[in-house]
């Protein structure tokens, strides 16, 4: 079982090998990158809890050195004891989502998106971000408990591991990550190759946290101490960085939002509310409200009963479903809230109040195409081009030889949809056309239907590896910087595509191709103030923003409808009419030199 | 029979043309901004001055409404046959040969038929079509529930749209109207001083004289 575990780590890159061995922290000579300073504090600012009755600095049980996450959640667990089951079956640990509606199996573990393509095969890579620790097998559930560290003792025992336990859920499932989402000291960081583990000293050379910093040696102590509810920075070290960058992925999750000020997102303004991301995803039992793949597009539950609590993420869950003032002492108040809410009917919120997304300087990745990935220069070394420059200054890669060509935008203008919630994505065994553009996922929704609301979207343009003998998307193997086939060291698609199915599991003809795929977003996140809230006539005009969607009556949009030229004749005519009829008076008066006029 | 100058629009029946003037203008010119044909004003604003000169024109309409009914002034607005293929034809054909308007103005007639029966189609037909459609436009949120609403308020909207440009129609010709006889100005002025010149009986000149005196202009004027 142990030596399994340091083979896991030799592939997985991980420091542990030198922990496992005996090697400690106090006898090592610090190297030049593992003196790399820590943050001496969190990114995002947060209010202190007053209310709290527990200070975690007094408690016994972490008055001492850790040498390793899992040993941090050991000690956790004393007190919390059923944190670890509670955890264990969230998304955040799974990575699996059984979608009640479309029955469709999604999740980071089984689907393939077009930014990165897929887990299997990259594990130690991607699990980085995993809530847990240690989890290098896709095909396997995340590993429950861990062994890893070496400052196990009396007080704080080793826990044996039991491969077929025979009640999983009584297992003290200490490799869950606690930290990663209550580390409040600011410096708590998990290895962005490290399956999960965090960098403790010493520090492997070149490793990178999981925001793309240099590592550098947690204080896992310090952490314990510091813990409280998750801040902003919490969530985002892992979400804003997902595609592998910051804000690659969603558009609007960025790391604008560690510390925005109101015109990035006014409830999120450290100087104004200070919203957590908690404060919307309220949670239960360590299950958070809010999904992507079963998103609540209409709520027309809206507040509830006041004093009730509400387990949903929505913005009607506070703003309910009239959000715009319309019993105001002010009558044009009241009159331009109740036309406001003439649209809660056919909008979502999120349409008219996040106007842009990728605001705040951070510009998001909107093109991914794969096909062109391992060019090398003469000399065989990487080509690296960054010829985007976005607001910030920063330089952002165009191409990669590891990735292909990219496109960037900043404050992109989003796509619009009907949508009931309901993404559906195109499964690893679903037959493809690859003559056509591929949807790597579905809105649903029905144009006009109750339940659905037009949402803005960001696209995701991409062009992916697929099995061209079955027609089904590709897994790829990209990284693995000690194996022959990984994309990322060798350069070589088909031992890439190969190995990725393998990882997978999935059938492969051995022929492989690339398809041009698409990809949607729902945005929700970066609420502009409501003075940057969309004008009306960015869609009230011809060829204005909802061009295109049905199922809406949007004035403004075609003045010359079959109703307004028949209007506009009308008009024509009688003014022909009248000027006719006054000509003719004019010249038969001259010819007759009389006049028209009466008593 | 003399012809004398009697006034024959009140002071509130001018202040209602006029006020209905304007928000008739401002409607027109907010409603087609509305409706994309111009982007003189910006939508927002242009929404809410359409509603408020709305709300402000239903309230006049209440008012005239009831000013009618209760002066009797009604009857001015019912239609007749009498006259009316006279006036069709002087505006078809005997304008154009310099023949003498049909229509001597009476006190109890102050409009001739065709005028008449233009506004009465107005007042019944299309002011009803524009608010009736307006308000149910309008109040959008209080029935957007019921099945097919967008399909209601496309047609609603579309029905309040095509009132709209047949009000503009009516005002074209309402306005080149006024050029026609005694021209413009003189057309105009009595709906600015209230005077204009009517064939009276001398029992009705005798009747104003005793009774109404303030609705005459003396004779040296």
């Amino acid at each position: 079982m142990i030596t399994d575990m340091i083979r896991k780590f030799l592939i997985g890159g991980g420091v542990f090998l030198a922990l496992t061995i005996g090697a400690t922290a106090q006898d090592h000579t610090p190297s030049a990158v593992s003196v790399i300073t820590p943050p001496s504090g969190p990114r995002s600012p947060m209010p202190k809890n007053e209310d709290s009755t527990a200070d975690h600095s007094s408690f016994q049980i972490l008055q001492r050195e850790f040498t390793s996450g899992p040993e941090v959640t050991s000690a956790c667990l004393t007190c919390h004891t059923d944190a670890d089951d509670q955890m264990m079956h969230s998304i955040h640990f799974k990575w699996e989502f059984d979608n009640p509606i479309t029955g469709q199996i999604q999740g980071k573990s089984k689907v393939i998106n077009s930014f990165c393509g897929n887990v299997a095969g990259n594990e130690p890579r991607c699990t980085s971000c995993h809530a847990g620790y240690g989890w290098d097998d896709m095909s396997t559930k995340p590993p429950l408990q861990s062994t890893v560290g070496t400052g196990w003792d009396e007080l704080l025992p080793k826990p044996v591991m039991q491969s077929f336990a025979p009640n999983p859920d009584k297992l003290t499932a200490n490799a869950v990550d606690c930290l990663a989402c209550h580390d409040r000291s600011g410096q708590y960081t998990k290895g962005a190759t490290m399956a999960g583990h965090v960098p403790v000293d010493p520090v492997k050379p070149k490793m990178k946290t999981i925001t793309g910093a240099k590592a550098w040696a947690v204080d896992l102590k310090l952490a314990a101490q510091s813990v409280g509810l998750p801040g902003r920075d919490n969530c985002g070290n892992c979400h804003f960085y997902g595609g592998g960058g910051d804000n690659v992925k969603h558009g609007d999750l960025s790391s604008a939002l560690y510390d925005p000020d109101k015109s990035i997102d006014v409830h999120m303004a450290s100087e104004g509310l200070n919203f957590t991301c908690a404060t919307c995803h309220v949670e239960e039992k360590h299950q958070w409200a809010g999904s992507r793949y079963n998103v609540t597009a209409t709520d027309p539950h809206g507040t509830g009963k006041p004093g009730s609590a509400r387990t949903t993420a929505t913005c009607e869950s506070c703003h309910s479903n009239d959000p715009h003032p319309a019993l105001l002492l002010n009558p044009l108040l009241a009159l331009k809230g109740m036309k406001l809410n003439d649209h809660t009917d056919k909008l979502a919120c999120q349409t008219c109040h996040i106007p842009e997304f990728a605001r705040g300087g951070v510009a998001t990745k909107t093109l991914w195409d794969w096909s062109t990935a391992g060019k090398l220069a003469d000399d065989g070394s990487i080509l690296k081009l960054h010829e985007y420059v976005q607001s910030d200054g920063k330089e952002l890669h165009t191409y990669l030889s590891t990735k292909g060509d990219f496109e960037w935008q900043e404050d992109v203008v989003p796509n619009y949809s009907w949508f009931n919630g309901v993404l559906k994505n195109t499964l690893r065994d679903e037959e493809i056309d690859p003559r056509k553009v591929v949807p790597i996922n579905r809105i649903g929704g029905a144009d006009g239907g109750d339940d659905t609301r037009i949402w803005p979207f960001k696209q995701m343009i991409g062009r992916q590896a697929y099995d061209s003998g079955r027609n089904v998307l590709a897994f790829s193997h990209v990284w693995g910087p000690e194996t022959d086939t990984a994309f990322w060291t060798n350069f070589d698609w088909s031992k890439a595509v190969d190995a990725g199915m393998k990882a997978a599991g999935q059938e492969y003809s051995g022929e492989f191709g690339f398809v041009d795929t698409q990809m949607y977003w729902p945005i929700t996140h970066m609420v502009a103030p409501a003075e940057n809230a969309l004008k009306c006539e960015s869609c009230h005009t011809e060829d204005g923003r909802l061009e295109g969607i049905t199922g809406i009556y949007l004035p403004g949009n075609k003045p010359f409808s079959l109703v307004g030229i028949l209007g506009m004749l009308m008009v024509l005519g009688t003014l022909g009419g009248v000027l006719i009829h006054g000509l003719i008076r004019k010249f038969m008066n001259k010819a007759k030199g009389g006049s028209d006029e009466h008593a | 029979m003399s012809t004398r100058k009697v006034k024959v629009y009140p002071r509130f029946e001018r202040l209602w043309h006029w006020t209905q003037a304007l928000l008739i203008f401002v409607l027109t010119f907010t409603g087609l901004g509305l409706n994309g044909v111009h982007s003189i004003i910006p939508f927002g604003p242009a929404v809410m001055l359409h509603t408020i000169a709305a709300l402000i024109l239903l309230s006049v309409w209440i008012f005239a409404t009831f000013w009618l009914f209760t002066t009797g002034t009604w009857k001015q607005f019912v239609p007749t046959l009498d006259g009316l293929v006279e006036v069709m034809k002087f505006y078809a054909w005997g304008v154009f040969r310099g023949e003498q308007h049909p229509h001597k103005k009476v006190i109890w007639r102050k409009h001739n038929p065709l005028q008449i029966l233009a506004y009465f189609g107005l007042k019944i037909l299309i002011f009803p079509m524009v608010w009736i459609t307006g308000i149910i436009y309008l109040t959008y949120n209080f029935w957007e529930h019921i099945p097919d609403a967008t399909l209601y308020i496309t047609i609603i909207a579309n029905l309040h749209l095509l009132s709209a440009y047949i009000v503009m129609a009516f005002v074209i010709a309402h306005i080149y109207l006024l050029t026609i006889g005694h021209g413009f100005r003189s057309h105009v002025k009595p709906m600015i001083t209230g005077y204009e010149d009517i064939n009276l009986t001398p029992e009705q000149e005798s009747y104003l004289e005793t009774n109404e005196p303030w609705r005459l202009k003396s004779r040296k004027n």
